[in-house]
């Protein structure tokens, strides 16, 4: 832009690559440390692979692995379908009630901490066993806010005329919405999935506090919390490289799907 | 009259693309002053460019004789007025008008009496305290218009000022904008893509092909002696006959139906009619051309000899209104 | 829609509702709950010591968000000044931390500012040859760890209006006399206001109730509002307390997310309608 002089443009250009240095390098340096041999950040001892074939080796990381993979599965699956309908019926309903976007809304700003003692105090109160079963219906709460949200988004721009259009072209309610109005905002759909998915295997507080007594509940990030909490060991550099991998990957693939979801 | 602002071999490149081509123009003081020009022609950015925007590569722009192509816009005594407006919506109307004002570090008792005027000027006063998103399209370019006005600068720049407004609006505002010239004794340059507005309301126009000038003249030069086939098809209805290596070209009222006398003559066959207001428009196929000529009667003449679809018409007219141009 | 509804009513409003019962009950002698009225736990929320963390707590909080703020609204502005073909990429990528783990990102900071940390290896790069400096578990690393953690959240929320501004805007402004500072200051800050205070609501509401970051960060000494909460109900068994410090919180959420809508529907850009002509 013309207004904007050159020394003020190279100064907002070193601004944002200053940013972006903060950003990626704390990533970066876990990162590289994950491929250092001594497993040490004070000294490189050499490239090694050891630390990702001990996680392999590592049954209580894999177990970790194996619940947070189910977790964020069943809960995203369940908040796909839940999320989708609550956007559908708020985006079609003529009047917007406040008290349903305060409710739709609340999940996504709410500590997570209170929301977590909340859920504990409830399910404590009711005497209900803790255990995955409780992680996943208390990450639908957040996930089906998240879905909602995303496919809103979409619906906003809905051209609503071509569900008429099918109906006048004889579509009963069901057909037009699996032949019309689905295969339209299907790719929201999935790219909203799996950002609750991303949401899911990365929640920590919550799933701590409703997993229950047993160990056997233990997820991925409660896993890295010990580990990090009570003694660092150099396998969980080579953990958190994996995990933060699969979180970029679902995001970059929810933003090729959508457009504007993960940064409008 | 002198010339107030002086163009001289101003040139700007945007990449490869040329926008403005070595062009020179001059323009008077107190003038009411047209750029008129598809998109494209260069026309924004020789008004950017007098603002302060944009700087020219080569040649100079000199005001009341002074180079000011290097001064940066908030030292130039030239303001404009943007084409969204581009009122501040966080301020009131009294806010952006008084903004100006206040970057000249007037005492506070001069901003408020020379905004008041210029309020009374413009018919805004009863507006004052209302924010921008709180006015119709009529009452924000009358905004904008008064906040560069109050600036009292030497030139006055209106980029494209009534493209957003309707139709019967549009034709309001040319007339109130040229009273407001005369009133505030400003030169005004106005950049528009349409014709009409530039006759209208101009002094003087000049047409921009390509970043460069096609041609120069009042409104009157402009329609009635056309210097190319550009300049002749941009301005107004033409009928253009291709003939020996020549572009003839003449007007849709300069053909007689049914001539008592003319130059020349020719037969055709009435494939459409159409009414413009009082006007009838016929659109006549001839062999000389490949498309239709169209030949403007006017009601009366019309009524007196009814025209109908199909009929076949004798057309004339006399050399005096033709205008050639070689091909 | 219903079933969602259900659900959210019966896992947040429900379970909500029944925490902020709870901080009307008392403290059973050995843990637990003894159903007797009490207003004791919000009285005890003004205790210097309980009132001294929240203090605490909301300095952190305003500090980091501050910062966030600053820093995050120029890289939005950064990148609304880059080409607009190559905008998306940048945002993106100043997003993409963001969803990474939460706790990884946070452990990275440990590694950065242990005793013989990456820092301290960089200063010993340059001859420094004195005792390692105490970075981490220290307020300073609690606050950087809370800037890094949200300050995309600003960069988004302030991405949006500025990316939105009419770059006539600034030019009418530099066109009335006005240099690119008081243009900054007087326009295009004041137009594009409300989403700084969007990222400024956010990153105060999640860094005034986090837990993770001074849990990790700041070490066992420091606390925050979110480890006293953690405490109440894991180690000190006072889970009707635990419950009052949760209201609290959620309290300031409610008075925050009111200023700033009231603040967003003050702002500019809400076309309320033309007048009459």
């Amino acid at each position: 832009m013309a207004e904007r002089s050159l020394g003020v443009r190279r100064a907002l250009g070193i601004h944002l690559a200053l940013v972006f240095a903060f950003l990626y390098i704390p990533i970066a340096v876990l990162a590289a440390l994950s491929f250092n041999e001594g497993g040490l950040p004070t000294a490189w001892t050499g490239f090694s692979t050891k630390w990702y074939t001990a996680l392999l080796g590592n049954a209580e990381i894999l177990g970790a692995a194996w619940n947070t993979l189910f977790v964020g599965l069943v809960s995203t699956l369940i908040a796909t379908v839940l999320g989708t309908s609550l956007a559908l019926g708020i985006e079609t309903r003529a009047r917007k009630g406040g008290a349903i976007e305060a409710l739709v809304f609340a999940p996504m700003i709410i500590p997570d901490i209170v929301l977590a003692i909340a859920l504990l105090s409830f399910f404590s109160l009711l005497n209900v066993p803790m255990g995955l079963h409780t992680i996943i219906v208390s990450h639908v709460v957040f996930n089906l806010a998240f879905v909602s949200a995303v496919v809103r988004a979409r619906l906003k721009t809905f051209d609503w005329s071509v569900t008429e259009a099918s109906r006048d072209l004889g579509g009963g309610a069901v057909i037009t919405f699996r032949r019309v109005t689905l295969p339209l905002i299907l790719p929201a759909v999935i790219a909203g999935a799996l950002l609750a998915f991303t949401l899911s295997v990365d929640e920590f507080i919550i799933a701590f506090f409703t997993a229950g007594a047993g160990r056997d509940s233990t997820t991925l990030p409660m896993q890295i919390y010990a580990m990090i909490r009570f003694g660092v060991t150099p396998e969980v550099n080579a953990l958190a490289v994996v995990v933060i991998l699969v979180s970029v990957a679902a995001v970059t693939l929810a933003h090729r799907l959508n457009r504007g979801i993960v940064a409008p | 009259m002198s010339a107030l602002l002086n163009i001289e071999g101003v040139t700007k490149r945007f990449g490869t693309v040329i926008a403005l081509d070595r062009l020179t123009l001059d323009i008077r003081e107190n003038e009411f002053f047209a750029l008129l020009g598809a998109s494209g022609s260069g026309k924004t950015t020789l008004l950017r460019m007098l603002a302060g925007f944009e700087v020219p590569e080569e040649g100079a722009i000199r005001l009341d004789g002074a180079d000011i192509s290097q001064v940066p816009p908030n030292r130039r005594p030239v303001n404009l007025m943007f084409q969204s407006y581009a009122l501040f919506p966080h301020m009131t109307v009294h806010g952006n008008i008084s903004y100006g004002l206040e970057m000249e570090r007037l005492p506070k008792s001069e901003i408020n009496a020379r905004v008041g005027e210029i309020l009374e000027t413009t018919e805004l006063a009863a507006l004052a305290g209302r924010k921008p998103d709180q006015l119709s399209g009529g009452q924000k370019q009358r905004v904008a218009l008064a906040r560069a006005l109050v600036k009292r600068p030497r030139l006055l720049l209106l980029d494209e000022p009534l493209s957003a407004l309707d139709k019967k609006l549009r034709a309001a505002m040319q007339l109130e904008l040229k009273r407001l010239q005369h009133e505030v004794g400003i030169t005004f340059i106005v950049v528009t893509h349409d014709q009409e507005e530039a006759l209208v309301m101009a002094d003087r126009i000049a047409i921009l092909r390509d970043g460069r000038i096609e041609q120069v003249g009042t409104p009157h030069e402009l329609y009635e002696a056309p210097s190319s086939r550009y300049a002749a098809d941009f301005i107004g209805l033409m009928n253009f006959i291709d003939e020996g290596g020549r572009t003839l070209a003449i007007r849709p009222e300069r053909i007689a139906v049914f001539p008592s006398s003319a130059d020349r003559t020719v037969a055709g066959r009435v494939v459409a009619r159409a009414y413009h207001g009082l006007d009838l428009m016929l659109h006549v196929q001839t062999p000389i051309a490949p498309l239709a000529l169209v030949v403007r009667v006017t009601a009366d003449a019309a009524d007196r000899r009814p025209v109908a679809e199909g009929d076949v018409v004798t057309l004339g007219w006399n050399a005096a209104d033709v205008r050639t141009f070689a091909n | 829609m219903a079933p969602a509804l259900a659900w959210l009513t019966a896992l947040m409003v429900v379970p909500c509702a029944l925490i902020l019962a709870l901080g009307f009950f008392r403290r059973g002698t050995y843990g637990g709950i003894e159903y007797s009225f009490t207003l004791e736990n919000f009285a005890l929320l003004f205790d210097p010591l309980y009132a001294g963390i929240f203090l605490t707590s909301a300095r952190v909080a305003g500090i980091a968000t501050a910062i966030a703020v600053v820093i995050g609204y120029g890289a939005a502005y950064a990148i609304t000044a880059a080409p607009r073909n190559r905008q998306p990429m940048l945002l993106f990528l100043a997003v993409l931390p963001f969803w990474s783990n939460y706790l990884i990102r946070t452990y990275a900071w440990i590694v950065l500012l242990n005793r013989e940390g990456l820092v301290t290896q960089g200063l010993r790069m340059f001859g420094y040859e004195g005792e390692p400096p105490s970075l981490l578990y220290t307020e300073g690393a609690v606050i950087a760890g809370l800037v890094y953690n949200y300050m995309p959240f600003v960069i988004l929320a302030c991405y949006a209006p500025l990316s939105r501004l009419n770059p006539e805007l600034a030019e009418a402004s530099r066109d009335l006399g006005a240099g690119a500072f008081t243009t900054f200051r007087r326009v295009i800050l004041p137009v594009t206001l409300h989403g700084v205070a969007a990222g400024a609501v956010f990153v105060f509401v999640l860094s005034i109730g986090n837990f993770i970051t001074p849990a990790l960060l700041g070490g066992g000494k420091f606390q925050m509002i979110g480890n006293l909460v953690y405490a109440q109900f894991l180690t000190a068994n006072d889970w009707p307390f635990g419950a009052a410090l949760s209201m609290a919180l959620i309290a300031i959420m409610m008075v925050l997310l009111t200023v700033q809508a009231r603040a967003t529907e003050r702002g500019s850009g809400q076309a309320r309608g033309a007048a009459d002509g």
